[in-house]
């Protein structure tokens, strides 16, 4: 068989929703390190590929594997994440009611345990990462901000910013560029593109300029009808007749 | 570890702590009666149940405020507590009982010929101390391993909690479990030595309780202080988050089910004797519902809130009840209902909402502010 050892690897999965298959015999590999776009029309299947990975709902059927030896359909959201698997959600999820700065504390790897929670105390290290990621997403100003004061934009890099204090191996970002101005979403490119190599990162996208900004040559997956319907780099995905006709409902050989 | 965060707070404290520790008990105590300064021995004893109840509103905070669990349950761990000490005061009556035998007066009534084992280990102190609180902590953790762990949320648990705590009541009604039935467990005669019913063994039992009140408060401050508190509050406002952030929410609400059910029982272990009865009617559904309303009516999620609630609806259901005993539940129930709809955070939060209302107006008539000062955060102006 395949001698490689994927970091993720979906084989013919399957969900669906009260007759409705929303993932339908789904393969997916994806290696260490690599950045991956993911991108399909609407209902194609993306986010709830993603709430398959991350333990929001289990699949029907099929095998879904992190790192060759971890089963994704027999865990829970908390044991997937302490694997090392961070999601942004599609609309910006950060605790609204906490500042940015514990928004970020929140997310700090390490225990997640009750007890340690209750003696946890910063030390300098850790507090200096914590500037740093502030700086990075660029919120230092807003440190003592409540979370939900701040706007969309900042909502989602908050987001980011919380999954790069997780330290995450995988991450899957799901719509990172909605609802940003041009320039925001360059920088949220930039930023994801500088993350790739130390992490793995699936990111889902509407967007086709922010999508060849971040994808570089890189291979890139079209989802169809939960199924995916092909892969390769930009330029090629988007001559492939295929992909022409799921976009613009246009039909073949005519 | 316990931070304080502004001086003002840890002033309110001390004077708080420095009133109804040390000064109302030496107005009791040292003041003649007959003198303006002195304080009876009745409101002692009123004061002192009001702040058992204020306890038992702080530990419904800690769970309701903090983080978004509505237990209507609250009341059956305040009364397991009570019926524990109860158990406790009842075999020190020892002969003094109406039937001049060992055994309460309710065994007696209904035939017992000795004691059962179960209350054996009630005779020590410290036993029935301690099961005051391990006996509710059991009690919260079956229940709430149970829930928690199949996910039972929101409204779901609240009925979940109400429905155990009916149940209980009714078991509690009856004769056979051994409990005194209906009448519960009443005439106590002793408690340490002490005669009971004498001034002093009540003002202990008022300093003991303004005591368990300061800790309870300087306990769940520091609780919520903690990185555990900033998770409870992360599950109230978005639980599903949490489990994404790699929590296990489950076991941090578990804690502070129990923690709280400890809490309650121990308030209700020092109800107990400064009522001087014990009986199902603490575990019925409107005590549940109502101090619900205490720890909405003062203020949710601010720990302070919930004693000034519990506090000034007692004394309003004390005046009520003798003023207009047949209109004090729709006074109760009016009052929620003007909570709810004007005033979302209680009492507490009512210098602020008026605050909010005068700025508001006052930028109303100010032509001079440019939209962007107003739009700009305070937050802002801080370095």
């Amino acid at each position: 068989m395949n001698p490689r050892h994927f970091l993720l690897a979906a084989e013919g999965v399957s969900k669906s929703f009260s007759g409705f298959k929303a993932i339908n015999d789904l393969n997916f590999y994806l290696d260490e390190g690599e950045l991956r776009t993911v991108i399909g029309p609407n209902g194609a299947g993306k986010t709830s590929f993603l709430d398959l990975i991350t333990g929001r709902s289990k699949p029907d059927a099929g095998k879904l594997e992190f790192e060759g030896k971890h089963d994704l359909s027999k865990m829970n959201e908390y044991e997937i994440y302490r694997l090392g698997i961070g999601r942004k959600f599609q609309t910006p999820t950060v605790y609204t009611d906490h500042t940015v700065w514990e928004n970020l504390l929140l997310s700090l790897e390490g225990s997640r345990s009750v007890f340690p929670s209750l003696f946890f105390k910063l030390d300098s290290t850790r507090t200096d990462r914590m500037e740093e990621i502030l700086k990075t997403i660029d919120l230092t100003r807003q440190r003592d901000w409540k979370a939900g004061s701040l706007a969309h934009g900042q909502k989602q890099w908050l987001e980011i910013g919380m999954l790069l204090a997780q330290n995450a191996r995988l991450l899957l970002v799901d719509e990172p560029a909605a609802g940003m101005t041009d320039g925001e979403t360059a920088k949220t490119g930039d930023l994801l593109l500088s993350l790739a190599g130390k992490h793995s990162i699936i990111v889902i996208e509407h967007d086709m300029v922010f999508v060849r900004q971040i994808s570089k040559g890189r291979k890139i997956t079209v989802l169809h009808q939960g199924h995916v319907l092909c892969e390769g780099p930009v330029d090629e995905v988007q001559n492939n007749e295929k992909v022409i006709e799921v976009y613009l409902g246009r039909s073949k050989a005519h | 570890m316990m931070r304080v965060n502004s001086r003002k707070e840890l002033v309110s404290i001390i004077a708080f702590a420095f009133l109804a520790i040390v000064l109302l008990p030496a107005l009791n105590a040292f003041v003649p009666e007959g003198n303006f300064f002195h304080i009876s021995n009745f409101t002692i004893n009123l004061w002192g149940k009001y702040l058992t109840l204020a306890t038992l509103a702080v530990s419904i905070d800690l769970l309701w405020g903090y983080t978004g669990l509505l237990s209507l349950g609250q009341s059956l761990f305040f009364a397991l507590g009570g019926y524990a000490f109860g158990m406790h005061l009842m075999l020190l009556i020892g002969k003094l009982g109406q039937y001049k035998s060992d055994l309460p007066d309710f065994m007696v009534f209904l035939g017992y010929q000795k004691l059962p084992a179960l209350w054996e280990p009630f005779h020590n102190f410290w036993f029935a101390t301690a099961a005051t609180m391990w006996v509710p902590g059991l009690v919260a953790l079956g229940l709430g391993f149970l829930t928690f762990r199949s996910r039972i949320k929101g409204v779901y648990f609240s009925i979940l909690t109400q429905a155990v705590t009916y149940a209980a009541y009714i078991m509690f009604l009856t004769n056979d479990i051994g409990f005194g039935g209906n009448n519960g467990l009443t005439d106590y005669k002793f408690i340490l030595g002490h005669d009971i019913r004498s001034g002093d063994t009540q003002r202990g039992l008022y300093i003991a309780s303004a005591i368990l009140l300061l800790l309870t408060y300087l306990g769940c401050r520091w609780l919520i202080s903690t990185k555990f508190g900033k998770v409870q509050r992360a599950i109230r406002d978005s639980e599903t988050r949490v489990l994404f952030s790699g929590y296990a929410a489950a076991n941090y609400k578990l804690f502070v089910f129990v923690i709280s059910a400890m809490i309650a029982g121990l308030a209700g272990a020092l109800y107990v004797p400064q009522v001087g009865i014990i009986n199902p009617s603490e575990m019925a559904p409107e005590k549940s519902l109502e101090a619900i309303v205490w720890v909405a009516v003062g203020g949710r999620a601010t720990l302070f809130g919930p004693i000034i609630g519990a506090i000034f609806v007692n004394a309003l259901k004390s005046w009520a009840t003798r003023a207009y005993p047949d209109f004090w539940l729709i006074i109760l129930g009016s009052l929620f209902i003007v909570v709810v709809l004007f005033m979302p955070k209680g009492i507490v939060g009512l210098p602020g909402q008026i605050k909010a209302l005068l700025s508001k107006r006052k930028d109303d008539d100010d032509d001079e502010l440019t939209p962007v000062d107003r739009v700009l955060p305070a937050e802002e102006a801080k370095p």
